[in-house]
């Protein structure tokens, strides 16, 4: 292979020309430019390869909802579900659902989009041996467990419950009762791909092909992603641009320099200190904080029998009464948190699910009584909190001041402390093979604006997050009733009957909703966040 | 001298297994990477079993070396998680690294030993003190603070060269951050010399040149300075390296996708790959300047011989 034999001499060229390094040459040029309506916006580097199904990130992510368009799209503003490619979706039991696209629908290299372009796509993410971060994402439908076996090999290469009807029909069968189903499927796990994703993988993973709003000019790992608009889309999300230039960042602070120097237009990862310049003012109104779909708890693992007895739920109940979440969102996250009061998400809006104030007492900081509590119930188990986090990730700060505020009111200065592990791997490590012995911060972000995202994988005894190994038959049993319910409204309020459950349980305490943030230079206008606090870069236009 | 070059070179080969083995160790020792892949999600265990055995984590310790190892002997680095090559990676990275290197090192040594030079001739007076002074301020200030004040004045306040290299990596833009990274040891350097400089203008050497009648140009360039030099080059070979390394700081400020930034990023995602890859070519690098290094004793004083 001539490109390999080429990187191959690089290496060997860069090895031995180390210690007579030439001088610098101006190397291509192309990224700075700015004329014909392009966006210069940040980016990070992507996780995992870009394929649909195997993005679970924010950074892919973004990428993944610029050049595919799914079933189902979600408003930008209000989060409510729209049908995109879907014709209709439509079921008279809430399990077996009959799918028609909309005519005329084309990737970017001209192939049409069909009925077998989502059973593929969906059978190809589900398969183990593809090794796909998302593949949990199937796991409703029939026949997952063939393909995605919990040990062993696959006995199946496709699921059973899909089947292609004709080119623009199939029908999915599920395993359980889903009214919400439908909603779900803006995900991009859930994406079409086209027949040359298989056919020739490597290149699509270098220049991903979809049937977005734009389509990937050009690609250079770890460095940036050159977007155009995707002349064959069909949807309505058409780019009010000529084009996105996401430009990955090492830092921050790099980013934010360069949006000060003119040479970056939109600035999603504010850090700390940006945010509190830009919050005092002088940025002309170029930013924005507003809420996304984030929710960050502190989780208990209920699988240690000292945190699992009946006391023991007075003193997680005691706990979550004396963290002052106001005083903290205000002082260490400049306001761009907001105190939650329930177990979802603001951008739910109330028919999506979101209450306030459904927490109760149990989210209000009240000194005496957490005191109260923890002390009935026998106190703290062990003796002494420890709130465990990862250290790669900006959490110690908040961390302390919780851990200050239970101190304050038990007082006693340590009675808690934080517990910094090395690297997020290790830590979910720690997490996911039950080696908690204390609480230890949790987040979830959602995947669909749906109540029942923040519930079902999240509390459930089999749910794929259930972080604290909550277990209690009556909210799993809420939770399938939910999903049987004959319509979306009967739906939400069953799953808000099952959310209640959890202030007397507190598997895991509310802490705050996130919040996204976003700058933008004078180049650009109508920057807004989407409900994930992505940036909305179809609707961004430049003057 | 042919003879003493082998016997370096095969030195290099334990040092090298030495170091490798214990990078792959350290990484090792951070946990599995696996969880870290699925987010806040708990992994599927089928998903996460068949991405365990791509990467050859069930193995125990020593095998998943000696793998790694007879794939590196046929140049195959392997892979990210993301699905990147290393070798890619490394095709990427180095080459910026590489220039911004030449850059904080031409500086240095323009730099350093001009000023070192200056300061050691002129001891006691004011461009003496000038220079303890500066370089004791570049010493006790922390790089970053260093980077990130200059990138605000220079490149976001007056606008005079770019606030970050980025994809385009131009000399102008490399100016800074070259700055930035040749500071430290820069101060280094010049003191070095300062005190050896300082010390040979009394040798007996320098005072028979001068009584000759050379001028005084050649007596300083010639004389004085060749022989001040050997230590000052002790500490450039090392630095070299150093440099290399230690850019983590400097390519974080100034966004530069180079080794510092690449090897961070294999270690935040416990790419083990990526870490040891560029830490061997590190270490080639390192072990290939300190041979250079004590060759270059010979050049300077050819009292010194090898055999």
């Amino acid at each position: 292979m001539p490109s390999a034999t080429r990187v191959r001499w690089a290496v060997i060229a860069v090895t031995s020309a180390a210690l007579v390094a030439t001088g610098c040459s101006s190397s291509n040029s192309g990224s700075s430019t700015n004329g014909n309506g392009v966006v210069r916006a940040w980016w990070g580097d992507p996780a995992n390869p870009l394929e649909p199904a195997n993005t679970n990130e924010v950074n892919g992510g973004a990428v993944m909802n610029m050049v595919f368009a799914g079933l189902v799209q979600y408003d930008p503003k209000t989060s409510a579900p729209s049908n995109a490619n879907a014709q209709s979706i439509t079921s008279s039991d809430q399990q077996n659902w009959t799918v028609t696209l909309k005519p005329g629908w084309k990737f970017s290299d001209g192939t049409p989009v069909t009925a077998t372009s989502y059973v593929d796509a969906w059978n190809y993410g589900a398969l183990s041996t593809n090794k796909q971060v998302n593949a949990s994402f199937f796991q409703y439908i029939q026949g997952y467990n063939d393909v995605a076996p919990a040990s062993g090999s696959p006995t199946a290469q496709t699921m059973s419950g899909l089947k292609v009807v004709n080119d623009s029909t199939f029908t999915v069968a599920l395993s359980q009762k889903f009214t919400t189903w439908p909603q779900t499927l803006g995900y991009n796990a859930y994406y079409p791909l086209p027949t040359t994703f298989f056919t020739n993988h490597a290149a699509f993973l270098n220049k991903p092909i979809g049937d977005g709003p734009y389509m990937i000019q050009s690609y250079t790992r770890s460095q940036q992603m050159q977007l155009v608009p995707n002349p064959d889309y069909s949807g309505t999300n058409k780019p009010q641009n000529g084009g996105i230039n996401l430009i990955v960042y090492t830092d921050p602070n790099a980013a934010y320099s360069d949006l000060q120097s003119g040479a970056l237009d939109v600035d999603n990862t504010l850090s700390n200190t940006a945010i509190k310049t830009l919050a005092g003012g002088p940025s002309g109104g170029r930013f924005l904080n507003t809420p996304a779909g984030i929710i960050q708890t502190i989780s208990f693992p209920l699988y240690q029998p000292q945190w699992s007895t009946a006391n023991a739920a007075l003193v997680r109940q005691g706990i979550s009464m004396a963290i002052d979440r106001d005083t903290i969102v205000k002082t260490i996250f400049t306001n761009t948190r907001t105190s939650a009061t329930d177990w979802t998400s603001p951008v739910l809006g109330d028919a999506g699910g979101f209450k306030a104030g459904l927490c109760g007492d149990l989210c209000t900081y009240n000194p005496t009584k957490a005191k109260q509590l923890i002390e009935q119930g026998g106190g703290i188990p062990g003796g002494q909190l420890t709130i465990s986090y990862n250290a790669d990730g900006p959490h110690k700060d908040w961390v302390d001041a919780t851990c200050n505020s239970i101190n304050t009111v038990l007082g006693n200065n340590n009675a808690c402390v934080g517990n910094p592990i090395g690297t997020f791997a290790d830590f979910r490590n720690q997490i996911t093979s039950q080696k908690m012995t204390g609480p230890f911060r949790t987040g979830w972000q959602m995947d669909y604006p749906l109540i029942q995202d923040f519930m079902q994988p999240v509390y459930t005894t089999t749910g794929s997050s259930n972080d604290s190994h909550y277990n209690n038959q009556a909210f799993d049993n809420e939770v399938n009733t939910a999903n049987a319910a004959p319509d979306a409204a009967t739906s939400v309020s069953d799953f808000q009957t099952a959310e209640k459950m959890l202030v007397t349980d507190v598997p895991a305490i509310p802490l705050w909703y996130q919040n996204g943030t976003v700058a933008w230079s004078s180049h650009v206008n109508n920057v807004m966040l989407d409900p994930f606090s992505v940036p909305v870069y179809t609707e961004i236009t430049v003057s | 001298m042919g003879r003493y070059v082998l016997r370096r070179l095969l030195q290099m080969i334990p040092v090298f297994i030495g170091t490798t083995f214990l990078i792959f160790v350290m990484v090792h020792a951070l946990g599995d990477p696996v969880a870290a892949l699925f987010g806040d999600r708990a992994p599927d265990p089928a998903v996460a079993a068949q991405i365990r055995a791509q990467y050859n984590l069930n193995d125990p310790l020593w095998l998943q070396y000696i793998k790694y190892m007879g794939k590196l002997f046929r140049w195959d680095f392997g892979t990210t998680f993301s699905g990147q090559t290393v070798t890619s990676q490394l095709a990427a990275a180095y080459p910026v690294t590489l220039k911004l290197t030449a850059v904080a090192f031409t500086i240095e040594v323009i730099f350093g030993i001009g000023l070192g030079l200056l300061s050691g001739l002129r001891r006691g007076r004011t461009a003496d003190h000038s220079v303890l002074i500066l370089t004791l301020v570049v010493i006790s200030i922390p790089t970053f603070v260093t980077g990130y004040v200059l990138q605000y004045l220079v490149g976001v306040k007056w606008g005079i060269l770019p606030a970050t290299v980025g994809f385009d990596v131009t000399l102008q833009s490399l100016i800074l951050p070259g700055i930035v990274l040749a500071s430290v040891s820069l101060a280094y350097v010049a003191r070095l010399t300062r005190t050896t400089v300082a010390e040979n203008s009394r040798a007996d050497y320098v005072r028979t040149a001068t009584a000759k009648g050379l001028p005084k140009r050649r007596v300083v360039i010639n004389h004085l300075l060749r022989n001040s030099l050997i230590p000052v080059v002790t500490f450039l070979g090392t630095d070299l390296g150093a440099l290399m390394g230690g850019a983590l700081v400097t390519e974080r400020i100034f966004n530069i996708h180079g080794v510092g930034y690449t090897l961070y990023q294999g270690i935040v995602r416990q790419s083990t790959n990526t870490v040891v890859g560029f830490v061997t070519i590190l270490v080639i690098i390192f072990l290939l300047a300190n041979l250079l290094v004590d060759l270059l004793y010979a050049v300077l004083d050819p009292r010194i011989r090898y055999a």
